[in-house]
């Protein structure tokens, strides 16, 4: 069993079985013992980031979704990047280049909330924050799901 | 969704116990038993409240690679534009913002080379310029979501 094989067996969740981690062991002929130690090792390196329940963001009534993106200074974002990523609203966070000209943001920080008023009202918060070393900001509202796969690799 | 249902999706998005019985464990945690959290899963699974269950992948620290991308397609087009892009198994996500700069998506492949040429391949097949966003720095919070 290599670790790409038990990746693949469990991309599409963890069986809802007493002993799971047996029946994947058992589909890819290996111990269920050796399964664990993997999944454990795999948890403790960070290529697991955690093993539980996703939750649809819809379901649960978190259905606005605001990519807020920031034009910061760039020798602040050091300091400021952190900062906004450990708000409590903020699911990710991160720089990426900027595309001038049609694209002047660095900083990119996704806002949920249960209504756009609710998102607005978060992406002020890190307005605040970041103040003036924030020269322009907009908010990317999603208005539709033309996919989700679970992410599953391409080939 | 009941007290248990809620207690669940609050308090099992991390922390899934590796082991013989992981869903009695974790029942016991939750103050039910093994058979009961197997049937609620299932039926939150079913209903679309959960997406999934089980481990979460990093794909970069398994060797993948990502990025985000973005097209600015024109309007009357965005549906046939949709279905070519979501065609492409590289293409894990696809969100359509209110932006001039309208779809956005993320792809994922198993080798870093396979982003260039998924690129390529999206641009050729729509004939739109596409903006690539690679991830520079990661400033990441787990979110927690509360039901």
């Amino acid at each position: 069993m290599t670790d790409a094989e038990l990746v693949r067996a469990l991309q599409g969740g963890l069986p809802l079985v007493s002993r799971p981690y047996h029946a994947v062991a058992a589909s890819l002929g290996a111990a269920p013992e050796e399964v664990m130690a993997r999944l454990a090792a795999m948890l403790a390196d960070g290529r697991v980031r955690r093993i539980g329940a996703v939750p649809n963001h819809y379901a649960l009534g978190y259905a606005a979704n605001g990519m807020s993106v920031w034009d910061v200074e760039d020798a602040a974002l050091a300091s400021l990047g952190p900062a906004v990523g450990a708000l409590p609203f903020v699911s990710h966070c991160y720089r990426r280049p900027r595309r001038p000209p049609e694209w002047r943001y660095n900083l990119f920080a996704m806002v949920h909330g249960r209504t756009r008023a609710e998102v607005g009202a978060k992406v002020a918060e890190i307005a605040a924050l970041l103040g003036a070393r924030s020269r322009a900001h907009e908010v990317l509202y999603s208005t539709r799901i033309l996919k989700k796969s679970g992410l599953r690799f391409g080939v | 969704m009941d007290e248990l249902d809620r207690a669940i999706v609050n308090g099992l998005q991390g922390g899934f116990p590796v082991c013989e019985r992981p869903y009695a464990e974790a029942a016991a945690r939750l103050g039910t038993d093994e058979a009961t959290l197997i049937e609620r899963l299932e039926a939150l699974l079913a209903d679309g409240t959960l997406t999934r269950f089980g481990p979460l992948f990093d794909a970069v620290a398994l060797g993948g690679a990502f990025t985000l991308c973005a097209l600015a397609v024109p309007p009357e087009d965005f549906e046939r534009v949709a279905a070519i892009v979501n065609a492409f198994p590289e293409v894990a996500h696809n969100y359509e913002r209110a932006h001039r700069l309208n779809m956005w998506f993320v792809l994922a492949t198993e080798k870093p080379a396979g982003i260039a040429r998924a690129l390529r391949r999206i641009a050729a097949a729509t004939g739109l310029a596409v903006l690539e966003f690679p991830k520079l720095d990661e400033y990441f919070v787990e979110l927690r979501l509360t039901a």
